[in-house]
């Protein structure tokens, strides 16, 4: 009897116990280019889960992929370097002009001011730093996860990297055209959750077989319908192209909202269900907050 | 032929046959309905029983199956407190006749129909019927309210062990008959704004619109049907387990009147939700108090009571504390029924009050699905703490004895409670572990969640196989049950 008590303790103790993500992976080249962006043209689509028909009047650009670790870091390093964003502690932080409040129920200021962008050494961060001259510290991603989507950025530091670019976040309805085309269609390559389409909670991609269901992020391009040490992708590209506008990680979104501070987030990740997925489906939380299932891609 | 005839009359026609129609129909719903779950998910089950039966699951219309889900197993659960109410309280007989085909022809009509338009395509006659289906559930809830119209000479009562006023008013029967006009009212409440959004099939999960600053009138009247709906089932159910147990004395005095101005309270508040939706809150969490608080007295009584009478069974006249420890939980059924009362204000109760008062300090700073789970997990617990219940109460009168009844009651208590524990941890994870560690303690929690439940639905299945082949003897538990006449 107490021996099993013991093994029921041992095991929810293990429950709470960290696990090993690993900092290094072997590098998968997925043949996809991190750079590339895609056009898509003005037009009519179809938006939400009802498929209301809704306008986009002006051509826009978006990112195939989202943003990499090595693109992030490179960013880093180029912005603290010009004195775009500084350092807090162990926070790089940029200014924010802030949000108008209107004092809705539940709502937060936003104020005008420094907000952070990224947390340097953040538990489960694939970026690391080494110090530099001056003390500013340079940064880069980790062996094997430089074509990863990069994680843990705010949505301040999303916004500013891709402002850095020459371009902003896409909005809520940009995004959903990009990823959905022109028809109903459920998830980017068409209505059935396929497994060996994007990474989701127990989608049991390679990554899910070294690290539980949750897995990894999967390299930027990963599921186009190549083969992996044995392992066959489906191509789950949208109608436009993009990669991983379903799974991987969620996509921080530009729109502002009336009586919110709420950012929203489009896309589910490697941690949700699949039907978190379905190209409707939203997230929202609080644009300081830097998730391990968190990326996002520029437009412009 | 007459064999077949006499099992129908059981089935259909005495409280017991009725209760076990009810309960097979969900165990039936949720044994076929479960095998596109999540974890059948996982583990392959989902995609061969799809293509096998030929479900169709458009991934726009997940909410509205799932809307329908709720629907059929509510309907159900609602038969059969229905049926408990028209058996164990007193009623003319051609109207406890009424009511019960009426509610039977009603959730069996919704639930067989609206599962079939659900998950095997659009036939919108069935929709109809599903519709029409909880038309006459509501129609029996009405024949119900006038039914238990506690103001009749002849339900008026002498006894001055009971709740009454001076009069002899029986305030056991106006709490009852408070809980069927705030639940008539209520199901208006939900159905009036469903009509709308169903029609139009643009279904939508409360849980998805909790951060959306401005709700409009029509979504928070769904918001506030969805949570009356569930707190006066438990109502409802408080009431039946007290006639379960006689409750009587001195706490029946305090509890009646409790439950009475808590049910009102908490009606209104609700009802309120849509014009001061501001203020609801604060009325919901004042009528709760009193509700709670009869909950309380019931338990006492209930406690009380078993212990005495296993301490009488064993003529132990100065018992000591482990003696009286051990006449408690002599019977789990017994013990167990009240036990999830209690055990539902740590895993819904606490976790709920909690969420409310650090909803913008803590709740809020987490990713909207995430709060999601914790609703989603928060209400599916009290149902099944709801679920459980009932499955309890009807195994005591099903005549579960010796052996079977303990091994089938700590089971039921324990699995059940080790699955809702592990939910309730599940909701409030971001409290204990950073995200990093989040996921070794999600999958324990899953994996204890699954267990739980899969060993209370192990039960119930070989419940209703005992069931089964029990109607296949000829003198078997059914033709007992059939003649009981039941307190």
């Amino acid at each position: 009897m107490k021996r099993n008590l013991l093994a029921v303790a041992a095991c929810l103790l293990g429950a709470c116990a960290a696990p090993a993500l690993p900092a290094t992976t072997p590098s998968i080249d997925t043949g996809v280019n991190p750079e590339a962006w895609v056009s898509i043209p003005a037009g009519t689509f179809f938006s939400g889960q009802h498929a209301e028909p809704a306008l986009i009047s002006h051509d826009y650009k978006m990112m195939a992929t989202l943003v990499t670790n090595a693109q992030y870091a490179r960013y880093l390093n180029d912005a603290l370097a010009a004195g775009r964003v500084k350092l807090d502690g162990n926070r790089v932080v940029g200014y924010y002009a802030g949000d108008p409040f209107s004092g809705a129920k539940h709502e937060e200021v936003i104020a005008a001011g420094d907000w952070p962008h990224f947390t340097i050494n953040a538990p489960g961060s694939r970026i690391t730093w080494s110090a530099g001259a001056a003390s500013i510290p340079i940064f880069a991603a980790n062996p094997g996860f430089e074509n990863h989507p990069v994680t843990l950025v705010t949505w301040f530091g999303a916004r500013a990297y891709c402002e850095a670019q020459g371009g902003r976040l896409p909005t809520e309805a940009e995004w959903e055209k990009a990823a959905r085309g022109t028809d109903t269609r459920a998830y980017p390559w068409g209505d059935t959750i396929e497994r060996n389409a994007a990474n989701f909670y127990d989608s049991r991609d390679p990554f899910e077989q070294a690290s539980g269901k949750a897995g990894d992020t999967t390299p930027v391009g990963f599921y186009s319908g190549k083969t992996y040490s044995g392992y066959t992708t489906l191509d789950g590209q949208s109608p436009y192209g993009l990669h991983d506008m379903a799974g991987n990680a969620w996509q921080w979104m530009a729109d502002v909202y009336e009586g919110q501070h709420y950012r929203y987030l489009r896309g589910g990740s490697r941690l949700d269900y699949g039907y978190n997925l379905r190209l409707w489906t939203r997230n929202n939380v609080n644009p300081e907050h830097a998730g391990l299932a968190i990326g996002f891609r520029c437009a412009r | 032929m007459r064999a077949v005839r006499k099992r129908f009359a059981f089935l259909f026609r005495s409280t017991m046959g009725l209760v076990l129609v009810a309960i097979a129909s969900i165990a039936l719903v949720t044994a076929f309905f479960g095998m596109i779950s999540g974890p059948m998910d996982e583990l392959g089950v989902k995609a061969v029983f799809v293509r096998t039966f030929g479900l169709q699951l458009d991934p726009a219309q997940r909410e509205g199956r799932i809307i329908i889900l709720y629907h059929s197993i509510a309907m159900a659960v609602v038969a059969i407190e229905v049926y408990f109410i028209t058996s164990r309280w007193p009623m003319k007989p051609d109207e406890q006749t009424r009511i019960n085909s009426t509610i039977t022809i009603g959730y069996l009509t919704s639930m067989v129909f609206g599962m079939w338009f659900a998950y095997f395509g659009h036939n919108y006659i069935f929709h109809g019927l599903f519709i029409a289906g909880q038309t006459l559930v509501f129609f029996a809830g009405i024949l119900l309210t006038v039914a238990l119209w506690p103001w009749r000479a002849e339900y008026r009562t002498a006894d001055p062990d009971v709740s009454r006023t001076r009069g002899g008013l029986d305030l056991e029967r106006v709490a009852l008959f408070v809980m069927a006009v705030s639940t008539l009212g209520s199901v208006l409440f939900g159905a009036i704004p469903g009509s709308l959004f169903g029609n139009g099939f643009e279904t939508f999960l409360a849980e998805d619109v909790i951060r959306q600053p401005e709700k409009d009138p029509l979504q928070l009247a769904i918001i506030g049907h969805l949570h009356i709906m569930l707190t006066l089932i438990a109502i409802a159910l408080n009431l039946i387990v007290g006639r379960w147990f006689n409750f009587r004395g001195r706490l029946h005095k305090w509890a009646m009147p409790l439950l009475i101005v808590g049910t009102i309270i908490i009606t209104m508040g609700v009802w309120a939700v849509v014009p001061f939706e501001r203020i609801a809150h604060i009325i919901i969490n004042v009528g709760a108090l009193p509700v709670l608080l009869a909950a309380l007295l019931l338990t006492v009584f209930v406690w009380r009571k078993i212990t005495a009478a296993r301490l009488a069974e064993l003529q132990l006249a100065k018992p000591s504390l482990a003696q009286r420890a051990r006449a408690l939980l002599h019977d789990p059924l017994k013990f167990g029924a009240v036990w999830q009362m209690v055990y539902m204000n740590f895993v819904v109760t606490a976790i709920g009050i909690f969420m409310a008062i650090q909803l913008d300090k803590i709740i809020r700073h987490w990713p909207a699905r995430e709060e999601r789970v914790a609703l989603t997990g928060h209400w599916h617990v009290l149902s099944g703490i709801i679920a459980t219940i009932i499955l309890l109460y009807y195994a005591d009168q099903a005549g579960l004895k010796g052996r079977l009844r303990q091994w089938f009651g700590w089971i039921v208590i324990i699995a059940s409670d080790l699955a809702f524990g592990a939910v309730a941890v599940l909701e409030t994870r971001r409290l204990y572990v950073d995200e990093l560690g989040q996921q070794p303690l999600v999958d324990t929690m899953m994996l204890l969640t699954d267990a739980g439940l899969a060993s209370v639905l192990l039960l119930l299945g070989i419940l209703m196989v005992w069931r089964l082949a029990d109607l296949f003897k000829r003198k078997g538990r059914w033709q007992e049950e059939k003649a009981e006449v039941l307190p």
